[in-house]
């Protein structure tokens, strides 16, 4: 991994006191523009307006609109841009403002940022950030839902990272954009407002990219899930010990690099896993995640990997999204689905 | 003669009749407003008057928790009213998610243009019935989408045209260059409609272009470009009707930017104060479209209390009715999930359906 681990993050707080994952974020943008005059952040309504979930708030009237930038509004413009400026040694942080209003920027990514590295035999590597608020469950309109976390996970040359936590928002991003790599790092939008007592303690390294951690340990399964569906699989696993389960949860906060190790580990000591995401199920993340937990875990498993996903329909509208987004029930029917298999 | 002569290499277009004017064309207030008669100019009156009751509804109706949001087109009714007027029935609008008004300007059931904005569905018109297409929320995608539909209509003989409508922020996408290229390489029968009110969000015109004008944008492709004062509603149904007949007629495309203002925020969800003036705004207001419109029927002796009363309670009567259906709760029925993904469903979707139709069942049984 290519990812510097020395910066330091927040300065201890006098008291604790509750940020949300926006404001998170808006540290460590801060931070990062502090600490390296190559960090530009650029994208639309960055500016001025501080993005329109105020990630950037403030950014632009303290470092000023020259690395604070709004751009025209143009996604490709955007990213093609940003090769530039990366190849002339900058550090650039683009904000796309929502997931499917991303997609303009495709080709520069996959033609482009992820492959510069390898077609030039490391001659120009693209310390790119791209942020993506992504995901549902905030009633947005069409085209304001999306979870495009495969296509990105497809494309080799790029590390996707999603927190799903108000530190790991810090601390991932703070890493990400350290990487000497380009990152697609997706926020989740409906943990935007989620809010922790942070920093609580002293300042933390920023972790390393590729490293998984286990939110709760448990026997009977394993839930292996990701960003905006972290807090429905734990509250999932709180439900679950009426049905007597001991459901553990491991929250991947990168899907690639993936750690296997850490999801092997903790599939091997419950026998059973399901893989939780909202995007859609055919062909998404989970098929990755439960074919490399088969493969390292085989003969551990006592019921196949399931899988609990988002239908494979195009993001429903805002009133009928509850029908569509993986819920607590819905991860418990697979839970007792597992529970089948070894009766 | 040099090679820099031969004709596959010299310009084939004089440039100066494709040039808009230096200032944007108006009508209302001038002495050529004489040529409007007084019936015309009291249907746009009554048309404004109901589409900013429509707008005023529509916000009224985001505070009630009745649509998830709405973009408005407060201080653009003259632009959203004129696009639709200047088709004919047969000709197609290809919207974006602020001309709401425009799509009810042709005819499109209020309460079907909403549900996008409701949530309830994504396009709640039949598109072929009305010749809309659905609004687009991604920036500028559904210029080429006109372009193509032109450009078949003219290939099947059909005379008809079709106009596309796009903010000022969205002229920076690649989409826009693409669809304005295409129109005019292929010379189709399209109309392109630039509204703009001085923001994307809040990205004022200077971030987006340096462009002497947004107009000038067509001389580039090789069509004109026409610039009108858009709160002029008399102007700019000139000028989109003039440009849509040539269209229709074989001329090819036009590109129309007409200048306002959005007077309220992008959206409910906004906060235009971060990053504009009120006084800005009211500088604008004194610009008003409906304004604009009264001065030139008071001119006439033409704007009595009647005509004022009679488009008021038109305008009462479209927002009564549209207020009490938007009250009602929409139907919902969560299998139209898998209503449409596919002529035929995959066999995992068949899986899924039936999956959330025990569910559904299971929940109607607790
Ligand atoms: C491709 C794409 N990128 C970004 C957005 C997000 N977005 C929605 S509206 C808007 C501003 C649009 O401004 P403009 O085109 O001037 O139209 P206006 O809103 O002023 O009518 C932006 C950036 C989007 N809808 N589509």
């Amino acid at each position: 991994m290519t990812t510097a681990t020395t910066t330091a993050g927040p300065a201890r707080a006098a008291t604790a006191k509750p940020v949300t994952m926006a404001q998170a974020l808006n540290r460590a943008l801060r931070d990062a523009l502090a600490a390296d005059p190559a960090v530009h952040v650029l994208g639309e309504d960055v500016g001025t307006l501080g993005g329109v979930f105020r990630v950037t708030d403030g950014l632009a009237k303290e470092f000023g609109d020259q690395r604070c930038t709004d751009t025209p509004l143009a996604e490709a413009g955007i990213l093609g841009a940003a090769v530039g400026m990366a190849m002339y040694g900058l550090r650039p942080v683009v904000e796309m403002q929502f997931d499917a209003f991303a997609y303009p920027a495709f080709e520069q990514l996959v033609s482009h940022v992820a492959r510069m590295r390898n077609r030039t035999r490391g001659a120009l590597p693209l310390p790119i950030t791209i942020r993506i608020p992504y995901g549902g469950g905030i009633g947005g309109v069409e085209h304001h839902s999306d979870s495009s976390e495969a296509y990105y996970m497809h494309t080799p040359g790029l590390h996707v990272l999603t927190p799903a936590t108000v530190e790991d928002a810090y601390g991932m991003l703070r890493a990400a954009i350290a990487s000497d790599d380009p990152v697609v790092f997706l926020e989740p939008k409906r943990l935007y407002w989620s809010k922790a007592a942070w920093p609580t303690g002293e300042p933390e390294p920023v972790p390393p990219i590729g490293r998984a951690v286990v939110r709760r340990p448990g026997r009977t399964a394993t839930l292996v899930t990701y960003g905006p569906s972290l807090p429905v699989c734990l509250e999932a696993a709180e439900a679950a010990k009426e049905e007597g389960w001991d459901l553990g949860v491991v929250d991947l906060r990168s899907l690639v690099p993936f750690d296997e190790e850490t999801v092997a580990a903790a599939v091997r000591g419950t026998g059973r896993a399901v893989v939780v995401h909202e995007s859609s199920g055919f062909a998404g993340a989970g098929a990755e995640i439960a074919a490399r937990i088969t493969e390292r875990c085989f003969h551990h498993l006592e019921a196949p990997v399931l899988r609990v996903a988002g239908f494979d329909i195009p993001y429903p509208p805002p009133m009928l999204e509850r029908h569509h987004l993986p819920g607590v029930d819905r991860i418990l029917d697979a839970v007792g689905r597992l529970q089948w298999e070894e009766g | 003669m040099t090679v820099l002569d031969t004709p596959a290499w010299r310009p084939r277009t004089d440039p100066a009749p494709l040039l808009p004017d230096a200032e944007p064309y108006r009508l209302l207030g001038t002495p050529d407003a004489a040529r409007l008669d007084d019936a015309w100019l009291t249907t746009l009156y009554g048309q404004l008057v109901r589409g900013r009751r429509y707008n005023q509804q529509a916000t009224a109706l985001t505070k009630q928790g009745r649509l998830a949001v709405y973009p408005s087109s407060t201080g653009q009714e003259a632009a959203e009213v004129a696009a639709a007027l200047a088709l004919r029935p047969e000709d197609w609008l290809f919207p974006s998610y602020r001309d709401t008004l425009s799509v009810v300007a042709r005819g499109v059931d209020p309460v079907e243009a909403l549900t996008l904005l409701r949530g309830d569905w994504h396009t709640g018109y039949d598109p072929r019935a009305h010749r809309v297409a659905p609004l687009s929320t991604p920036l500028a995608t559904q210029l080429p989408h006109a372009v193509g539909l032109a450009h078949a209509a003219r290939l099947s003989g059909d005379a008809i045209a079709a106009l596309a409508m796009v903010g000022d922020g969205g002229t920076s996408e690649g989409d826009f260059h693409e669809a304005l290229n295409f129109a005019a390489v292929w010379q189709a029968p399209v109309v392109f409609l630039v509204q703009n009110n001085g923001f994307a969000i809040s990205v004022p015109l200077a971030k987006q272009t340096a462009a002497p004008s947004i107009a000038h944008k067509a001389v580039g492709y090789g069509m004109p470009g026409r610039l009108v004062d858009g709160n002029d509603a008399a102007a700019v149904h000139e000028v989109l009707a003039a440009a849509v007949d040539r269209a229709r007629g074989g001329g090819g495309p036009t590109l129309v930017e007409a200048v306002t203002y959005r007077i309220d925020a992008h959206t409910n969800a906004d906060d235009a104060t971060r990053y504009r003036d009120d006084a800005e705004v009211e500088a604008w207001r004194a610009h008003d479209p409906i304004a604009l419109l009264e001065r030139e029927l008071t001119r006439r002796g033409r704007l009595d209390d009647e005509l004022r009363r009679e488009a008021a309670d038109r305008a009462e009567e479209m927002a009564a009715d549209l207020r009490r259906r938007m009250h009602a709760e929409p139907r919902l029925d969560p299998m139209d999930l898998f209503a449409h993904v596919l002529a035929e469903p995959t066999p995992q979707l068949r899986e899924q359906r039936a999956l959330l139709r025990a569910e559904l069942e299971a929940e109607r049984q607790s």
